[in-house]
């Protein structure tokens, strides 16, 4: 029996940057802010986790930026084509309360998993400010959405083509000197949430980082997902993927995401060759 | 029936065993006392009337053996492959007093395979009684428990979290000892009763606990899928696996093929395997056939290990190296794994377990030199979906309590195989799960 999913929408966002609704009813009608997915292309293809962005109906949304073999290879679907696996909602279900004023800060492809929070920590009774940032403006995406959600919307970029000059940290830090605020979420790289989470630190302000270490299958089975939290070991995929950010060994976590990057080169190696004898004939195939 | 050369074998994954022909089975089964009282049924956890099913056998009668086979266990295939005979039925065979016993097992296969050759019979499925049963995981407990309940005329759904069926039986056994498409015969045989199969779906995330306990009763079987670490420096290094995700990745995801296939896995050239269970032997042998030199690292005795002594055998025969009296302390190196520390033990009182009592003899450090560790000492119950549910209750290990039937806690909720019992074999969790399956049968009538 093959349960196939259907591809009901996809937008190329910005250079290598895709938005793609996806038919998964039993994900979508259970999908809470902070959680996730993972998908399989095909019958040789890997499990890939990616952040559950939003949801209409029975389809749900995720944003990614084509980098390996398995997201380029996704982006080459169009609408109507289908996905052989989705599994999900996955993970714990973000700590939604009424904190005050909470800041949901989103990097890069990060920025994909902000809105869901910003919507739920909205319909909580918070002030929501949303600090959203990219290297450059092109690559900046759900600028609009977010600015929607959030009561307040800061907006920067590393080479100043859009909006502040500079990073993401750097806004928080100023917001943080001149108001209070109670809570903090961080989506992003984990380089941009270990330096973006360090400014909350003084300030002791309660922050999440949404961690995305390698997964297999994303139930708590394999163990491949470990990071170390507060010195003990978590299973990113069910005992997160948010954690206390202060409580996080970055260091581990990047090390970890570094494990197959020599198979990833072969694999990405393998794929271009194909594609590009395949592509002779002037037609992509999904 | 024999097994191929270990030379020939550590090059594929194809079956160490090639089976019996049906000359082999006929003379096998002849050999058969048919006791008047069988001891072998009693050895049995799911009770096959197994000089019966024998009997057809010597008679040439596979199909009539196929058919008593699979009146008390949908997967005999798989059974006569895994199970601990020499420990259940054949362990109990009275020839094996003064000679071998009966190769009970050789002869399930012998009949499931002939069976699967042959095209299968469907054993009969009561009229359509309208209540809804759902199970959670569909290893071997959760199929064997959907095939019963499902041929009392129940409508049956099993929730899978994966993208494949079968539990361990998919995810952990490899395929040289368990081939990938015995196992998929044999779910679909159950999928043919009439079983509805959900894939991608994880019960608590994907199913809510309230839909879930909705269904007129309802069968857990998540299994032990929880990975145990030692706990000691170094454990999170690149190249440290749990032996679910080693395993996970070759068996499932096809990482041996990458990048055929798209899953990565990494090639240790030295690997330690510690532990000395059925899963340590297994994950040591997959290694072995991926190209490594492979140290099978266990702190009691080789007499002590808890496989099978046929894995041990086969392990060594394939060239893995024991170094037994051992423990590891540390996982050597920065990013990578560049060596294992281990200490020496000597063995002491026996403990609860009957076996001696490890302890490390100081000053007896030494290095293994590795680039891989896997870690196979064992798992826990997996805690997603049973945290969730309220009013579940649960033992010190995090492992649903049942009674003798499977009833848990909650009345139409009942549970099976390892999520009940902590991590056993594939048998003692399918006994389980048909001992559930009845209760919930009579329960279901009942009302």
């Amino acid at each position: 029996m093959k349960r196939l999913y259907r591809v009901e929408l996809a937008i190329k966002l910005a250079d290598r940057v895709y938005e793609y609704w996806i038919r998964a009813p039993q994900v979508a009608q259970h999908a809470r802010a902070g959680q996730f997915l993972i998908l399989r292309l095909h019958e040789r293809g890997e499990r890939i986790p990616l952040t559950i962005s939003a949801v209409r109906g029975d389809a749900v949304r995720v944003i990614f930026m084509a980098v390996g073999k398995t997201t380029q290879e996704l982006a080459t679907l169009r609408a109507g084509d289908s996905i052989m696996d989705v599994a999900g909602p996955l993970g714990r279900p973000s700590e939604i309360a009424r904190y005050g004023t909470c800041c949901v800060v989103g990097g890069g492809v990060g920025i994909a998993g902000t809105p869901l929070i910003a919507e739920e920590l909205k319909r909580a009774g918070n002030h929501v400010i949303g600090i959203i940032g990219a290297r450059s403006a092109d690559l900046l995406v759900l600028e609009d959405e977010m600015r929607g959600i959030c009561d307040e919307l800061y907006v920067t970029t590393d080479d100043g083509s859009r909006g502040a000059h500079g990073f993401a940290a750097d806004v928080l830090k100023r917001l943080l000197g001149e108001r209070v605020i109670d809570c903090v979420w961080i989506i992003g790289p984990a380089i941009m949430m270990k330096i973006t989470s360090g400014v909350t630190a003084p300030y002791g302000v309660k922050t999440y980082v949404s961690l995305n270490p390698i997964m297999v299958d994303g139930t708590g089975m394999c163990g491949s997902c470990r990071v170390t939290v507060g010195g003990e070991t978590k299973f990113a995929c069910v005992d997160g993927p948010e954690f206390d950010a202060h409580q996080v060994d970055f260091v581990e976590l990047m090390q970890r995401q570094r494990i197959y990057t020599g198979q990833e080169k072969i694999s990405l190696e393998r794929y271009a060759e194909h594609q590009c004898r395949c592509g002779e004939g002037g037609g992509s195939h999904g | 029936m024999a097994d191929r050369p270990a030379s020939v074998r550590i090059n594929d994954f194809e079956e160490v065993d090639t089976g019996l022909t049906p000359d082999e089975a006929i003379a096998e089964a002849e050999r058969c006392l048919q006791c008047k009282k069988p001891l072998c049924v009693k050895g049995c956890p799911v009770c096959i009337d197994i000089p019966a099913f024998v009997h057809a056998v010597a008679e040439g009668d596979f199909r009539g053996a196929a058919r008593t086979l699979k009146e008390q266990n949908m997967l005999p295939a798989i059974c006569g492959r895994v199970c601990p005979q020499e420990t259940q039925c054949e362990g109990a065979c009275v020839l094996g007093i003064k000679e071998t016993p009966v190769r009970i097992g050789a002869l399930e296969r012998f009949v499931a395979d002939w069976e699967r050759q042959e095209g299968a019979e469907l054993p009969e499925v009561a009229r359509p009684t309208g209540k809804r049963v759902a199970v959670v995981g569909s290893g071997p407990a959760g199929l064997t428990a959907a095939a019963g309940v499902a041929r009392a005329g129940h409508a049956v759904t099993i929730f899978e979290s994966l993208h494949e069926a079968g539990g361990v039986l998919t995810y952990g056994i490899p395929s040289f000892r368990l081939p990938e498409d015995v196992v998929r015969a044999e779910i679909d045989q159950v999928l043919a009763l009439g079983v509805r199969l959900k894939k991608n779906h994880l019960a608590g995330r994907s199913v809510s606990i309230d839909e879930l306990l909705g269904y007129d009763a309802v069968f857990l079987a998540t299994g032990a899928g929880l990975p145990v670490f030692m706990g000691i420096p170094g454990e999170n290094r690149n190249g440290v696996y749990s032996a679910n995700e080693f395993l996970t990745r070759v068996n499932l995801m096809h990482a041996d093929a990458f990048p055929g296939f798209d899953t990565p896995v990494l090639h240790g050239a030295r690997v330690a395997v510690i532990g000395g269970g059925n899963v340590a032997m297994d994950s040591a042998r997959v290694a072995r056939r991926m190209g490594a030199k492979v140290f099978l690292v266990y702190r009691r005795r080789e007499e002590d290990m808890p496989a099978r002594k046929v894995e041990v055998s086969h392990a060594r025969e394939e060239g893995i190296e024991f170094v037994t009296c051992t423990n590891p302390i540390r996982i050597l190196g920065e990013e990578c794994v560049i060596g294992l520390e281990c200490v020496e033990m000597s063995l002491c009182d026996l403990d609860e377990s009957g076996r001696p009592s490890p302890e490390p003899i100081p000053g007896s450090e030494f290095i293994i030199d590795v680039d891989m560790v896997i870690q196979a000492i064992g798992t826990g119950p997996n805690p997603l979906l049973v945290s969730l549910i309220p009013g579940l209750e649960r033992g010190r290990r995090g492992n649903v309590v049942v009674d003798d039937n499977g009833r848990t806690s909650i009345p139409h909720v009942y549970a099976g195989g390892d999520i009940a019992t902590g991590a056993a074999t594939v048998i003692e969790a399918m006994g389980s799960a048909k001992r559930a399956a009845a209760a919930m049968n009579a329960m279901l009538k009942g009302e």
